[in-house]
């Protein structure tokens, strides 16, 4: 039995070296791997840091934007100041304009800071500058509102202006103002004190959610409300167009298309629209709703329309895939017991996809609620949202500005207070965001099915 | 207002059809369903569709066409504008209308009884005043001639208004009845009904297209009109990008060398950020990670993808600008002072480069995970470490998707706008300095289109040539990947 001796027999040359011992090949290949694998953790680490850095960023930046200063203050409204001829009549005080107001709040400041105690070498007019420049129209307001109350002392709650607010919030310092024209040193002094005395503090400002935009001067009373509002009516519009359109889109090219030039050129439209710059979308809705269909600029409805162009795709490609996904079983049952092709898809191909479709058109108005881009084409941005739309078709029609581009306003102004408020619209902005892609999730949890 | 009431009324038009065609059929077939040829909601929807859908059409296509037919015949009688001068013509007609609606608005909310706003005599009556008072503000006080030309409008647009509306009516009621006389027990109600349907399907199929269609007709058309009045080699090859708005068409010079020097630039930055991170990231996520691991990062990358991009704009212009400044800026950290101002290429491409983390990570994860398992196992087998594996059977056999992605990266890069216009500065120039501040093609997209454009002007027409290029880069580049990435995918189908 010669042939079975091979195997017992060593090996004639010397034995090289063992399986046992990493040699320096061997471990300069595990080294590579090791760092390999290191590089990947890396990467991966960049992007956590990176996501850790933005959204504590947003949460630092934008969280002060919900507080706001207030001062409580006392204003005695003066009955020969406000209404002279003492009429009563609503006419004719609201003549007086928000100028003939200004002088009360100084008084009810100098006897403010006599009640405290607070001693101060700035004159009246220079002290209304620690208060907001809607100060006095808020006051005008209440005075309008109720005629009676002139004569009295009302307790008022103002809002200090952006600079005081910032010295609180630490985004202003003694040394920045030292060159401001409207705040100094004397005016921090005062806020000093009243604070400790409670006259001025801050809190949570609803203003800032449900307001409205204000001039580029008082940034202190700027809110996204009115905005919110136009973001609503936009998302009307998308939510409307696409998700019929987007549905009848889809059933078509996945159920009933015939396979043809015609059908394969539909789809490469769709696929190659989902590519498309955001902004092209915008210089279509520039050249065919506004200047060839004359539709008003600023319109929530056109930019509606230009989002619903933008997000169809986007639709069309997640609703194919969720009527993909009902197994060809269910439309082979449905035909087999006499059902239309047509009644086999209404009746039960859609219902099953449903749920499929609703999370695709929720991710796809997530999609365009934050598109910013076409609606700076169509113009809304550059416009003072500061009403509110007096009903549905004026939501639809009047000049309005959304959140994105509300953002984008407040981002471009030269008074950094106004940079607070673009980060607290952003986290108003990601809130919405984030509800409906958690809603979107849920109803995939909910009611997916895996056949 | 009329136009909801018009509206209205179509539907209840159809939903009054719907139910007497549906009763109608019962009652052919003497009450008992069974005798006819469909379903008794079939003969309903026959007669509802009969009644809604030509009224609809004839109703949407009135109202595109009637505009240009007023702007036609209101036109001879601007005497005093050129034809041909299509600017002008075109503001001296919003003019028109302008002044058309606000005479309507006046009417409605009561401040110029009918009967005189048919008899305004410009040189009587301050119209441009009178307007205001109603919220109706002009550019410039109305001429008579504007204001007969408004006149004539306002009495057109009436006309045809009500035209339509009875045509549209008609329409209506002449399809319901026609459908309705049709219904009998055997007349095939559900194939037409079905029909229809299938046409309605493809013709929302066909918004697709027409959107398409749109875009290129928009682009094309202004692009040609900007040619007219700027030379195309100018505009291709000039290196200075110097619009003035002051004089019209005066000293403007509109080169898009820069710009796309600005794009390029950005676009480079970003996918020198974002294709490591996003590659290394895809590689260890389908590679190494545990399904624990992966369920956790991969949500977690994707969330980058979700932020819309004026957040990516605002962190760019407010956080990552200053710290780049005190970083690279005069009286810096590293005192080198390379960098002017916080927006920056690199700025601007930083930030674009973390918001394409998420797009190359989740296309090169899907495209990796494409490749055979049995590659890896032979690999493996042989003796390869898992990274020589990666890098030498599964990267080479990725590549084309992979080159593909990144080209839709590119793509993305190209055409993003807001990180852009926040970040990168406006001032367009041709530097190699990374910290200089560029602009690029969509910033002055968005810079030459705000405001009060005038849409004749070569300063503003510029920006649709832009986007005509914008467009055929980003879609050369998609169409490129596109086909690049299928081509790979039936390589291991």
């Amino acid at each position: 039995m010669t042939d079975t001796t091979p195997l017992d027999a060593a090996p004639a040359g010397k034995p090289t070296k063992s399986i046992l011992v990493e040699d320096e090949r061997t471990r300069a290949r595990n080294r590579a791997e090791a760092r390999f694998r290191a590089y990947g953790i890396a990467a991966i680490a960049i992007a956590a840091t990176f996501l850790v850095i933005l959204l504590a960023t947003i949460v630092v930046r934008g969280v002060p934007a919900f507080t706001q200063t207030y001062m409580t203050l006392d204003v005695t409204l003066e009955a020969n100041a406000l209404d002279p001829n003492g009429t009563g009549d609503r006419d004719e005080i609201a003549k007086v304009t928000t100028f003939g107001y200004q002088p009360l709040i100084g008084q009810a400041l100098v006897s403010l800071l006599e009640e405290q105690r607070i001693e101060t070498p700035l004159p009246p007019p220079a002290l209304i500058l620690m208060l907001s420049q809607s100060a006095p129209a808020v006051l005008r307001d209440a005075v309008l509102d109720d005629p009676s109350l002139i004569g009295q002392t009302v307790t008022f709650e103002l809002l200090t202006s952006s600079r005081a607010d910032g010295y609180f919030k630490g985004r202003v310092t003694r040394e920045s103002l030292a060159r401001d024209r409207n705040l100094g040193p004397p005016h921090l002094d005062i806020l000093d004190q009243l604070a400790e005395s409670g006259h001025v503090e801050r809190r949570f400002n609803l203003d800032f959610i449900t307001g409205s935009d204000a001039s580029e001067s008082r940034p202190e009373s700027a809110g996204i409300g009115v905005s919110m509002i136009g973001s609503f009516f936009m998302m009307l519009v998308v939510l409307f167009l696409s998700l019929p359109i987007g549905v009848a889109a889809s059933i078509y090219l996945e159920e009933f298309a015939p396979q043809n030039r015609f059908t394969d050129f539909i789809e490469v439209n769709i696929s190659n629209l989902a590519a498309v710059p955001s902004i092209v979308f915008g210089i279509l809705g520039l050249a065919i709703f506004i200047q060839v269909m004359h539709l008003p600029q600023s319109a929530p409805l056109v930019g509606g329309l230009v989002l619903t162009l933008m997000t169809l795709p986007t639709i069309i490609i997640s609703t194919r895939a969720s009527l993909k996904s009902v197994p060809p079983s269910i439309r082979e049952a449905a035909l087999g017991v006499g059902a239309s092709k047509m009644q086999t898809v209404f009746h039960h191909v859609l219902p099953l996809a449903m749920p499929g479709i609703l999370t695709g058109t929720i991710i796809g108005l997530a999609q365009a609620l934050g598109e910013t881009a076409p609606l700076l084409l169509i113009g809304m941005v550059g416009f003072i949202a500061s009403n509110y739309p007096a009903g549905v078709a004026e939501g639809f029609l009047d000049p309005n500005s959304a959140m994105p581009a509300q953002i984008y306003e407040w981002a471009k102004r030269a008074d950094p207070a106004y940079y607070e408020r673009a980060w607290g619209g952003i986290i108003v902005l990601l809130v919405f965001l984030m509800s409906m892609n958690l809603l979107a999730i849920l109803l995939r949890r909910r009611f997916e099915r895996r056949w | 207002m009329a136009l909801s009431w018009l509206f209205g009324l179509l539907v209840l038009i159809a939903v009054a059809g719907f139910f007497a065609g549906r009763s109608k059929s019962v009652a052919s077939a003497g009450g008992d369903a069974r005798g006819l040829h469909s379903r008794p909601n079939y003969y309903g929807w026959h007669v509802a569709l009969n009644a809604l859908v030509p009224a609809l059409l004839l109703l949407v296509l009135w109202l595109l066409i009637q505009p240009f037919v007023l702007n036609r015949a209101v036109m001879p009688m601007l005497s005093s504008v050129d034809v041909n001068d299509r600017g002008t013509m075109s503001l001296v007609l919003s003019d028109v209308r302008r002044v058309a609606e606000g005479i309507d608005i006046a009417i409605t909310e009561g401040a110029i009884s009918p009967d005189e706003a048919r008899d305004i005599q410009a040189d009587v009556m301050d119209v441009r005043a009178r307007l205001a008072e109603v919220g109706v503000a002009l550019g410039s006080d109305v001429s008579i001639e504007t204001l007969s030309a408004a006149q004539r409008y306002r009495a057109l647009a009436y006309t045809g208004t009500s035209v339509m509306t009875i045509l549209v009516l008609i329409v209506s009621l002449v399809g319901g009845v026609i459908a309705y006389r049709l219904v009998r027990p055997d007349f095939r109600s559900r194939n037409v009904v079905e029909f229809g349907v299938r046409m309605l399907l493809l013709s929302a199929a066909s918004i697709a297209i027409l959107t398409t269609v749109g875009i290129v007709l928009s682009l094309v058309f202004n692009t040609v009109e900007f040619f007219r009045l700027y030379p195309a080699t100018d505009f291709f090859f000039g290196l200075n990008w110097a619009p003035s708005f002051s004089g019209r068409g005066g000293a403007s010079e509109l080169g898009i060398l820069p710009l796309l020097w600005g794009t390029l630039y950005i676009s480079v930055v970003a996918l020198a950020v974002a294709v490591p991170i996003g590659l290394f990231s895809a590689i260890y996520l389908s590679e190494y990670a545990t399904k624990r691991v992966r369920s956790i990062v991969k949500p977690m990358i994707e969330v980058l993808a979700g932020i819309p991009t004026i957040v990516y704009g605002l962190f760019a212009l407010l956080t990552v600008g200053p710290v780049l400044v005190s970083a690279f800026g005069e009286g810096g950290v590293l005192g080198v002072s390379w960098m002017g101002g916080g927006t920056a290429v690199m700025t601007a491409g930083l930030v674009m480069g973390i918001m394409l983390i998420p797009f190359v990570s989740s296309l090169s994860d899907d495209i990796i995970n494409a490749v055979p398992q049995s590659m890896r196992d032979g690999s493996l087998g042989l003796g390869a470490t898992r990274s020589e594996t990666v890098r030498q059977v599964v990267l080479p056999a990725a590549l084309p998707g992979i080159v593909g992605a990144i080209l839709l990266a590119a793509s993305r890069a190209i055409g993003e706008t807001m990180i852009v216009v926040l970040g990168a500065g406006a001032a367009a120039r041709l530097s190699m300095n990374p910290f200089d501040a560029m602009t690029t093609i969509t910033a002055k997209i968005v810079s030459q289109l705000t405001g009060d454009a005038d849409f004749s002007s070569p300063e503003a027409l510029v920006a649709f040539s832009l986007g005509m290029t914008l467009f055929v880069i980003t879609l050369g580049l998609n169409v490129f990947a596109l086909w690049i990435v299928r081509r790979y995918r039936e390589q291991y189908e």
